[in-house]
């Protein structure tokens, strides 16, 4: 299998805190990952660390081989290939759900303007909100906007997935069509790495699952052992409050 | 005399400064909406410098009365440079200068009043700051700027008034003029309101106008 993305010794502080204090992990290529733990873990700050919205402040991040690290390396380049989900969604709020979707394949000019509008009708009708394309985004429910957010981050072709509790501001019956969508790009072979509190999609979904605690990896290793054989106590006394 | 045969005995006055009157306002509201994104982006840019160059600017003109900036600009700079400028000149420099730095805040306000996440997933789909900052940011700040920057063009037509005392023949001055010879205070300054009146209430609607031209954020948004 391929390594998709490598993290050596990855460390961030914010002034005085350190919040990651040094992360290994590696991914393969059509890996899914879920990283699961308390709030203030770091779980978030080390996501948004491998396409570098934070800037690490030790340690080196691959991507493909390349050191995305490196401060030399064209970001927004490297940042193409991985697409993101945030938790707020973050559509862009002047824009209809079309031009969303379309707005950075055609700025970057990766596609024409007709391309990337079939494109973002494919997508739209991928994630089932084909009929909200002239919508905006205060017109949808928070479980749509995140599914064209989803589609938006599609759209660049990327070959990674960062998903940042993508499901954390939803009312809890629009959780399920975020998720399912989620598990078909699973199915689809994407390279995903997702932090995430549905303890249930991450059993079902994902192939390792990490709990990061106090900026470590306290645990990592597959849904079933994590889940029924937790062997550190922060995973059991995490489980325990959660599950 | 009537209010309107006192408007039309001082018609030909009145227009003559009320040309000059907008005249100096739309030269000093252009130059001023440039010098206001020249100090707003150097308020925002990271150089130390920079920011304190804006810094210093803003707190200058704020902290000043315009009639001073005036008396500074005409009587000062002739002095002390040897730099005589026509009143048209001085005027629209000391306009222009305080728009600017009023402008520049309201520019930056709008900018920041846009979520952070706006531009964090346009980063994260791989656009460059400045590509972000047109696309995404940007619009969404001119929205917000909208209602305090026409606030801010009718302060600045408001305040050529007073360069009446450098001797711009704008309106007031005008009015002087008309005032003088037919000492008729009342009814002059009355028709001289209504010209002002007439004319910021137009630039409340045009604003009005364009919020609603530009809202995105309600039921009858165009899609």
């Amino acid at each position: 299998m391929t390594e998709k993305i490598v993290v050596h010794d990855l460390k961030k502080s914010f002034h005085h805190l350190e919040v990651l204090k040094g992360i290994n992990l590696t991914v393969n290529e059509g890996e899914v990952v879920c990283v699961i733990g308390p709030s203030g873990g770091g779980k978030s700050t080390f996501l948004r660390c491998l396409n570098r919205l934070e800037e690490p402040t030790g340690g080196q991040i691959f991507v493909d081989g390349y050191e995305i690290t490196d401060p030399k390396i064209n970001l927004n380049k490297v940042r193409q290939n991985i697409g993101m989900v945030f938790q707020s969604f973050n559509l862009f709020a002047h824009l209809s759900v079309k031009k969303n979707i379309m707005l950075a394949p055609v700025d970057l000019k990766l596609m024409s303007k007709d391309e990337a509008e079939k494109k973002a009708m494919e997508l739209l009708d991928r994630v089932g909100l084909s009929d909200k394309a002239g919508a905006f985004p205060h017109q949808l429910s928070g479980g749509q906007q995140q599914r064209v957010a989803i589609a938006r981050a599609l759209a660049m072709n990327p070959d990674i997935m960062l998903f940042d509790e993508p499901t954390s501001a939803l009312d809890p019956e629009m959780v399920g069509e975020v998720l399912s969508v989620m598990k078909e790009l699973a199915e689809g072979g994407m390279t995903m790495v997702v932090v995430t509190h549905e303890m249930g999609f991450a059993r079902d979904v994902a192939d390792r699952v990490l709990l990061m605690a106090d900026g470590v990896i306290a645990e990592e290793g597959t849904p079933e052992q994590i889940f029924e054989h937790p062997q550190v106590k922060r995973t059991q006394d995490f489980l325990a409050a959660v599950l | 005399m009537t209010l309107f045969e006192t408007l039309q005995s001082a018609w030909p006055y009145l227009v003559d400064g009320f040309r000059i009157t907008i005249e100096i306002w739309i030269f000093s509201i252009l130059i001023g909406i440039v010098l206001g994104l020249i100090a707003c982006l150097m308020k925002m840019s990271k150089f130390k410098i920079l920011q304190a160059i804006s810094g210093v600017y803003v707190w200058l003109i704020r902290g000043t009365p315009m009639i001073v900036q005036a008396f500074v600009v005409y009587f000062g700079l002739s002095q002390a440079a040897g730099l005589h400028l026509s009143p048209f000149m001085a005027g629209m420099i000391t306009l222009s200068l305080n728009a600017g730095a009023y402008l520049s805040e309201i520019f930056r306000s709008g900018i920041q009043a846009v979520p952070r996440g706006q531009s964090e997933a346009a980063r994260s789909l791989g656009l460059g700051a400045g590509r972000t900052m047109a696309k995404i940011v940007l619009p969404q700040a001119f929205k917000i700027a909208i209602p305090p920057m026409v606030n801010q063009f009718i302060i600045t037509l408001k305040d050529t008034s007073i360069l009446t005392v450098i001797g711009l023949a704008e309106i007031v001055n005008k009015a002087g003029q008309y005032i003088m010879i037919h000492l008729d205070y009342f009814q002059t300054y009355v028709c001289v309101a209504f010209f002002y009146l007439i004319f910021t209430s137009l630039l409340m609607i045009l604003a009005h106008y364009l919020e609603k031209r530009l809202s995105y954020d309600r039921k009858n948004s165009r899609s």
